[in-house]
């Protein structure tokens, strides 16, 4: 902890009169923050709240009523199985994990190239791709969309996952080489030599020795990619076209348009929108963070 | 609040990622084609026919009429010329302006500079009490939760009945209802609070790293020789974390112009158009008028955008230095 942690505390004031300032200003400290932390926390728990009470209460009565509180799970129950966010649930976990998996191979394959093997141009197609990472994904999207139903239209990858499942593994590569490679070429390259003088060759190496090296790295950006994809609308928008084959959000957004005022049904389905970023938040914050803070603009 | 990622060096990802480093790195003498191509082929592959061509084509087509989004008549500037004549994009001749491409003016003036500032903030003022962590984590969340749902609980907030916080809040002393999200006026601040609400967390971890990276005995010593906080903030701090902040308005900027889920979600654009930006124009044009050649014009237009920053980056990164 820094000197700053001390701050007013530290000034150290000499007469009655500046303790009194200091402790004043400590107190308007604590009551700045608490009211930060107010701001931050309410909102989410009204809706907490809200998903777990009965319909007719919320309509009645605001969440904050907490002396009329009854509580239930009939609208997760409602939301799960008559709306369907339980399949738009399980759509979520099709569309994120290959999204998820598909450009951590693809990533710390181009990244380790960047870093560790030698070819004509290199620097040059490096600096593409973080010209790239600046493309908006809007420019693609209709040519893209356009291929997938007048070229192929036989791999009916609009109607399946297959359309966004390449969508977000293509869209993430730019940011994906750049961060894990900006990690690669910090390993000692003493390590990576003595391999190849030993004989190994580079897709040994990579596996053997620059990915067991880097799972901090690729773990971050992993979860990194995994939360980004569990939390798209867009993409999903335009590429996934097939309504039972919809992620939460398209789900949740469908809901709020349908019925906007049934706040039952849409805490309840924002709830479960949330619950594994949460979980992932809190259980792994260290690396959620690092993968948020580290490498480049997306 | 899903946002981008931005540059700053940590302990798991160091900067030292400039050129320089790299071409300091050996590979073999010659280059082994047949491992170079095992490894860059799946994602050279897949950035040419995801990102690159249809880049391309894109461009192309924003010259084109572009029925049913294939080249069929070429009409020049048309489309610009169209969009830029548009008012619900663009519209100088009311006070204040309007339109898609103003709004995100907008977002780009209050929501840029207020996270920017509460960020900096917190990360100063939360430093001096133990539960800083606890702090920091509470204002991190909306980081973790999706757009959608950020636009679900805040609507909850501004609904304009009687179960609605904000208006719950503002009838105890006699203000309201007011249609937060319903009258063209308030809406996009109205949004733009939400943003903000949803960044604050990331700017203060940032910043927060940035203050700490202050050497502890450089501001004791200020201090020693009589310099008040205010001193120490204005002629210490700010002036070292400016590169930070410099990064973390790069990456707001990004934010800003690709905004397009929470309004989506939380408004739809309106009331009437009120609220839409310029990436909602794009979906809108493209995909739900049909209107392909100027969606693609909308889209080159946010390109054009991003295009100083993408030079900014590549720039920073040949002087070796991403931080």
């Amino acid at each position: 902890m820094s000197v700053l942690a001390e701050g007013i505390a530290g000034a150290r004031p000499r007469t009655p009169a500046g303790r009194a300032v200091a402790a004043l200003n400590r107190t308007a400290i604590h009551v700045f923050l608490a009211l930060i932390g107010l701001i931050w926390l309410v909102p989410t728990l009204g809706l907490l709240v809200t998903s777990l009470r009965p319909r007719a209460d919320i309509q009645s009565t605001g969440w904050w009523d907490i002396f009329n509180l009854h509580l239930t799970l009939e609208n997760y129950s409602q939301v799960l199985q008559a709306q369907g966010m339980l399949q738009a649930f399980l759509n979520t976990i099709f569309i994120a994990v290959p999204s998820t998996i598909l450009p951590l191979v693809i990533c710390a394959m181009a990244a380790y190239a960047f870093s560790w093997m030698r070819f004509p141009f290199r620097d040059t197609l490096f600096l593409i791709v973080i010209g790239l990472l600046m493309v908006p994904v809007q420019v693609a999207f209709i040519p893209v969309l356009i291929g997938m139903r007048e070229l192929l239209p036989a791999l009916q990858l609009v109607n399946g996952y297959g359309a966004v499942w390449l969508a977000h593994t293509a869209f993430a590569l730019p940011f994906g080489i750049f961060l894990l490679r900006n990690f690669f070429i910090t390993l000692p390259p003493d390590m990576i030599e003595a391999a190849r003088i030993d004989g190994a060759s580079d897709v040994r190496i990579f596996r053997m020795i620059v990915v067991p090296v880097s799972v901090p790295a690729i773990a971050a950006y992993g979860i990194f990619q995994f939360l980004w994809v569990w939390n798209d609308l867009l993409m999903a928008l335009v590429f996934v076209q097939n309504s039972s084959k919809f992620p939460m959000t398209l789900t949740i957004q469908s809901l709020l348009s349908q019925y906007g005022t049934e706040w039952h049904l849409l805490a309840a389905g924002a709830f479960l929108l949330m619950i594994v970023p949460l979980i992932v938040f809190f259980s792994l914050q260290r690396y959620f963070v690092q993968g948020l803070l580290a490498g480049s603009i997306k | 609040m899903g946002l981008a990622p931005t540059p700053v060096a940590t302990r798991e990802f160091p900067a030292r990622a400039g050129l320089e480093a790299a071409r300091r790195t050996r590979g073999p003498e010659s280059p082994k084609w047949g491992a170079t191509i095992l490894f860059l082929a799946p994602a050279g592959l897949l950035l040419l026919v995801f990102l690159i061509y249809p880049a391309i084509y894109t461009l192309l087509l924003s010259f084109n009429r572009g029925r049913n989004g294939i080249f069929n008549e070429w009409v020049g500037l048309d489309n610009y010329a169209r969009l830029f004549a548009n008012q619900d994009f663009l519209n100088f001749s009311t006070f204040p302006p309007s339109g898609a491409l103003w709004n995100n003016v907008l977002w780009l003036v209050f929501y840029v500079s207020i996270v920017i500032f509460f960020g900096l903030i917190l990360a100063v003022v939360a430093a001096r009490v133990r539960y800083e962590s606890v702090l920091k984590a509470i204002v991190f969340i909306p980081m973790a939760i999706a757009a959608t749902a950020l636009a679900v609980i805040w609507k909850f907030v501004y609904s304009p009945d009687n179960i609605g916080l904000l208006n719950a809040l503002l009838g105890t002393v006699g203000v309201g209802p007011i249609a937060w999200l319903g009258d063209q006026n308030i809406v996009n601040f109205a949004l733009i609070a939400v943003g903000i609400w949803g960044s604050v967390g990331f700017a203060t971890v940032i910043l927060s790293a940035a203050v700490k990276s202050i050497p502890a005995e450089v501001i004791e010593s200020a201090r020693v020789e009589g310099a008040n906080e205010r001193q120490i903030f204005f002629r210490m701090i700010l002036p070292m974390v400016s590169l930070p902040i410099s990064v973390l308005a790069v990456t707001l900027v990004v934010n800003v112009i690709k905004l397009f889920d929470l309004i989506y979600v939380m408004t739809g654009g309106g009331p009437g158009k009120a609220s839409q930006v310029i990436a909602f124009t794009m979906y809108q044009e493209a995909f739900q008028a049909g209107q392909w050649g100027y969606g693609s014009a909308v889209a080159v237009i946010m390109l054009v955008l991003l295009t100083p920053i993408m030079i900014f980056n590549v720039r920073r990164f040949r002087a070796g230095s991403v931080t």
